[in-house]
């Protein structure tokens, strides 16, 4: 009779392992489902789960415990038409258990049999995440201070659309694990077994044992209709197919002559949520206007809308090494804590240094001219502070000019955003010109 | 000439969709998410799968999965990730599964300073892996770099079958400069090894002249196996100690006897220089700096930029090394790199400078440890 098992290597499993008996029915199931060795990849891990890949003339892929799960869904995802099965222990469901729980939630069309003998066989006899309290095992009375986990539930509530549980010795467990095959989405079957070589060694279990256990045990019967859904890979090709390709980032000839055709250094301090890091990258983007080379360092906190922000920004006609600025030319000093993290760095200015100044911001003494900006009676918000510390800069013809301000305005933002942004610089700019 | 804008992460990104890369997975970290998103942006539109990975161990995983597939995969972390990877980097190095990784690297130890850059996972890449096999790292000093070097990193992985990291830096990976994209390096892309046709496919049979062996993918025509497990020619466990021990073997000479080939480099001689400043990374920047100034000061010193680190480029730097009596490493940690030039060049001077407390090693530093004799 034809069979995918590998005549050169028959399993190797102790006399009276269930394990035997699940290789010669998924052999079946195989062959049921009409699937040739080319159509199939059998993905294990660690353990005696661990060797069936060896058994079958298929594709095989052996890995780390408790992992196979991940090597499939990359599998799947790289060959669609693929069967994908794998093998795992009740051990590498404990150790995989993330793994398991994405796979549910995810729904990628791939075979889960979980070979349930209730212990670490290979190791020992050690508990695993299914060993009852009541069980004799290799880990002392470790595990009588643990529950046991029935993977169906976990699975069902995980998401799982296919959840089965059955025997090794079921007269239809080749039917089960093609069930399982047929199904197109995440299935899991949950095969308990006999572990001879340790298990059954210091515990009673038998065929008949696991019969009535299975019969206590809360029904589970796949599919399961709640999570019924498209499958993963299917759906990602649809949304994917949906996107457009994106271009290269669009490149800026030079368009302006700068005021100063000379390295500078501008740092920009302020606070997380006052768009520093935006202004900087548009302060990068004022200067490829101007045929400048540019960098961009920037220093945050981990927090996200609290906490000081600093970028500083280097603008030069020539190619930039080093990306610190040891003596800032312009510094944009937009909130305290800001200019708190950078309190050195005053003393370095000397009387060519501009320091735009925020309302209610103060800096250390220093040598730098001061400007200070009345972005409050102009009321502008704090979030727009740096921008508009830019127009300013911008304004004083120092390091830009606006003209070249609103062109990287023009090239970064569109619609509203560009719109109310042209305005504050508009609105800058009438200000700084009128009568103080 | 015109330039854009770009960080170093974005430019990785550009960097591996231009060699073909069409599987990306990853597990959000600072600083490297940025490349997560570039890459969720770039592939599914072009065809491609991204997907975020329910911890940085899947993340891998899911690419060795997928480049066993026949796909070319990257993925990108930060130390705490590339600890987690361990295991299966240790998978790609004895099976053979193309990958690059990048490890945008911040300051550890630990979960350590997420915003703040370090070279301090370069001793770590090396042996990061549970056989001490050697793996390849190059070193990006700018974006440029960035873009240039991930190609060479998946053609070097593909050709080899080999992990390939690129050791990135916060101070890289998140800082934006200009790009000009026209002039930058654009090595001719390779494809892995496919077998001649004819012979029955055994998958790790290694014939004598290539690196690695010819690469079918699993789900193909032709059966293949892949396996963690210490595996003969035909992909099953072996325990024959002469062929594991030719395994182990090949394993180590197909990266160092070929290194040549790929050492790269910047280099700046200046003659009569009796110093040469040695780094890499983002603080080959500054040395550029101070090469230009000591160069105008009248005192010059040779400048070399290493971007491969791993495996040691050592006639490299034996040959660079040469003419001056004295070395200057200059690398953002407490003293990694320095170490290999040390077993190097026993017989020069070799000074050191290292950082690590979230700050950039400054050119004036670098010029107070070549003046200080």
């Amino acid at each position: 009779m034809y069979s995918l098992l590998n005549a050169d290597r028959p399993p190797v499993f102790c006399p009276g392992c269930s394990h035997d008996r699940i290789t010669r029915a998924l052999d079946r199931a195989l062959l049921d489902a009409g699937l040739k060795g080319e159509q199939i990849v059998i993905v294990s891990d660690i353990g005696c789960s661990g060797l069936f890949d060896t058994f079958f003339n298929t594709h095989a892929f052996h890995g780390l415990h408790g992992r196979a799960l991940t090597y499939a869904t990359g599998l799947k995802m790289a060959q669609p038409e693929l069967n994908v099965i794998v093998t795992m222990g009740d051990g590498g469901l404990g150790i995989g258990g993330a793994h398991v729980l994405s796979a549910c939630r995810r729904n990628l069309d791939v075979t889960l049999l979980v070979l349930n003998n209730f212990n670490f066989g290979m190791t020992g006899g050690q508990f695993s995440a299914t060993t009852p309290w009541t069980s004799r095992v290799g880990s002392g009375f470790l595990n009588q201070l643990e529950r046991p986990l029935d993977v169906c539930r976990v699975a069902a509530s995980a998401g799982a659309a296919y959840v089965r549980r059955c025997s090794s010795y079921a007269k239809n467990l080749s039917k089960e694990i093609e069930n399982a095959i047929r199904f197109q989405g995440f299935s899991i079957l949950d095969i308990w077994g006999i572990c001879p070589g340790r298990y059954t060694k210091r515990n009673r279990l038998t065929p008949q044992i696991i019969e009535e256990s299975l019969a206590q045990m809360p029904a589970v019967d796949a599919p399961i209709p709640e999570n019924q859904r498209e499958e993963y890979g299917r759906h990602y090709r649809k949304l994917a197919a949906e996107l457009r390709p994106v271009p290269l980032p669009k490149k800026i000839e030079a368009q302006f002559e700068p005021p100063e055709r000379q390295r500078r250094g501008v740092m920009i301090l302020g606070s997380a949520g006052q768009r520093i890091i935006t202004a900087g990258e548009i302060l990068c983007l004022t200067g490829l206007f101007a045929g400048l080379q540019t960098t961009q360092k920037n220093e945050y906190n981990i927090t996200v809308l609290r906490g000081p922000s600093i970028t500083e920004v280097i603008l030069s006609p020539d190619k930039i090494g080093y990306t610190g600025i040891h003596r800032p030319d312009v510094i944009l000093a937009l909130s305290q804590e800001g200019v708190a993290r950078r309190t050195a760095v005053f003393e370095t200015l000397d009387n060519t240094a501009l320091v735009i100044q925020a309302p209610e911001v103060t800096v250390p003494s220093c040598k730098a001219k001061i400007h200070t900006a009345d972005f409050k009676s102009q009321k502008i918000k704090s979030a727009d502070w740096a921008l508009a510390a830019l127009a300013v800069l911008a304004k004083m013809n120092r390091v830009i000019h606006t003209r070249m301000l609103t062109a990287a305005l023009n090239f970064k933002f569109k619609n509203k955003i560009l719109e109310s942004s042209l305005e504050l610089v508009e609105r800058v700019n009438r200000a700084e010109q009128a009568p103080k | 000439m015109g330039f854009c804008l770009m960080e170093g992460n974005e430019a990785i990104a550009w960097g591996a969709v231009a060699s073909g890369c069409r599987f990306f997975a990853g597990y959000p970290i600072t600083p490297a998410t940025t490349i997560f998103n570039t890459m969720l942006k770039l592939l599914p539109p072009v065809g491609g799968v991204c997907l975020q990975g329910e911890d940085e161990i899947a993340s891998i995983g899911y690419c060795l999965g997928a480049s066993m597939g026949g796909m070319k995969v990257m993925t990108a972390t930060s130390g705490p990730g590339i600890s987690l990877y361990s295991e299966h980097i240790s998978f790609a190095i004895g099976s053979e599964i193309p990958i690059v990784i990048v490890d945008v690297q911040r300051l550890g130890p630990s979960t350590g300073s997420a915003t703040r850059g370090a070279d301090g996972d370069i001793q770590f890449l090396r042996w990061g892996n549970s056989a001490g096999l050697p793996v390849i790292v190059l070193a990006p000093a700018d974006a440029g770099d960035c873009y240039s070097l991930t190609i060479h990193a998946f053609n070097l992985a593909e050709e080899f079958r080999c992990p390939v990291f690129i050791a990135s830096n916060k101070e890289i990976a998140v800082t934006r400069e200009n790009v000009d994209l026209d002039a930058l390096e654009r090595p001719k892309i390779i494809e892995r090894p496919m077998p001649p046709e004819g012979n029955p496919f055994i998958p790790f049979e290694t014939p004598s002249g290539i690196s690695a062996p010819y690469f079918l993918p699993i789900g193909g025509d032709v059966i293949v196996r892949q396996t963690s497990s210490t595996h003969g020619a035909d992909g099953y466990i072996t325990t024959d100690s002469d062929e594991i021990a030719r395994f182990q073997e090949r394993l180590g000479n197909k990266l160092i006897s070929a290194v040549k080939r790929f050492s790269f480099y910047e280099f700046y001689p200046e003659e009569g220089a009796d110093t040469l400043v040695l780094t890499y990374g983002i603080t080959a920047r500054a040395a550029r700096d101070v090469h230009r100034e000591k160069k105008l000061s009248g005192k010059p010193v040779s400048l070399l930029i290493l971007k491969t680190l791993w495996p040691v480029p050592e006639t490299l730097i034996r040959e660079k090394a040469e003419p001056v009596k004295r070395v200057v490493v200059a690398e953002m940690n407490i003293g990694q790199y320095v170490r290999e030039i040390q077993r190097v060049l026993p017989n020069k001077t070799v000074d050191f400078l290292g950082r690590m407390d979230g700050r950039l090693i400054s050119p004036q530093q670098i010029i107070e440890t070549i003046d200080h004799v």
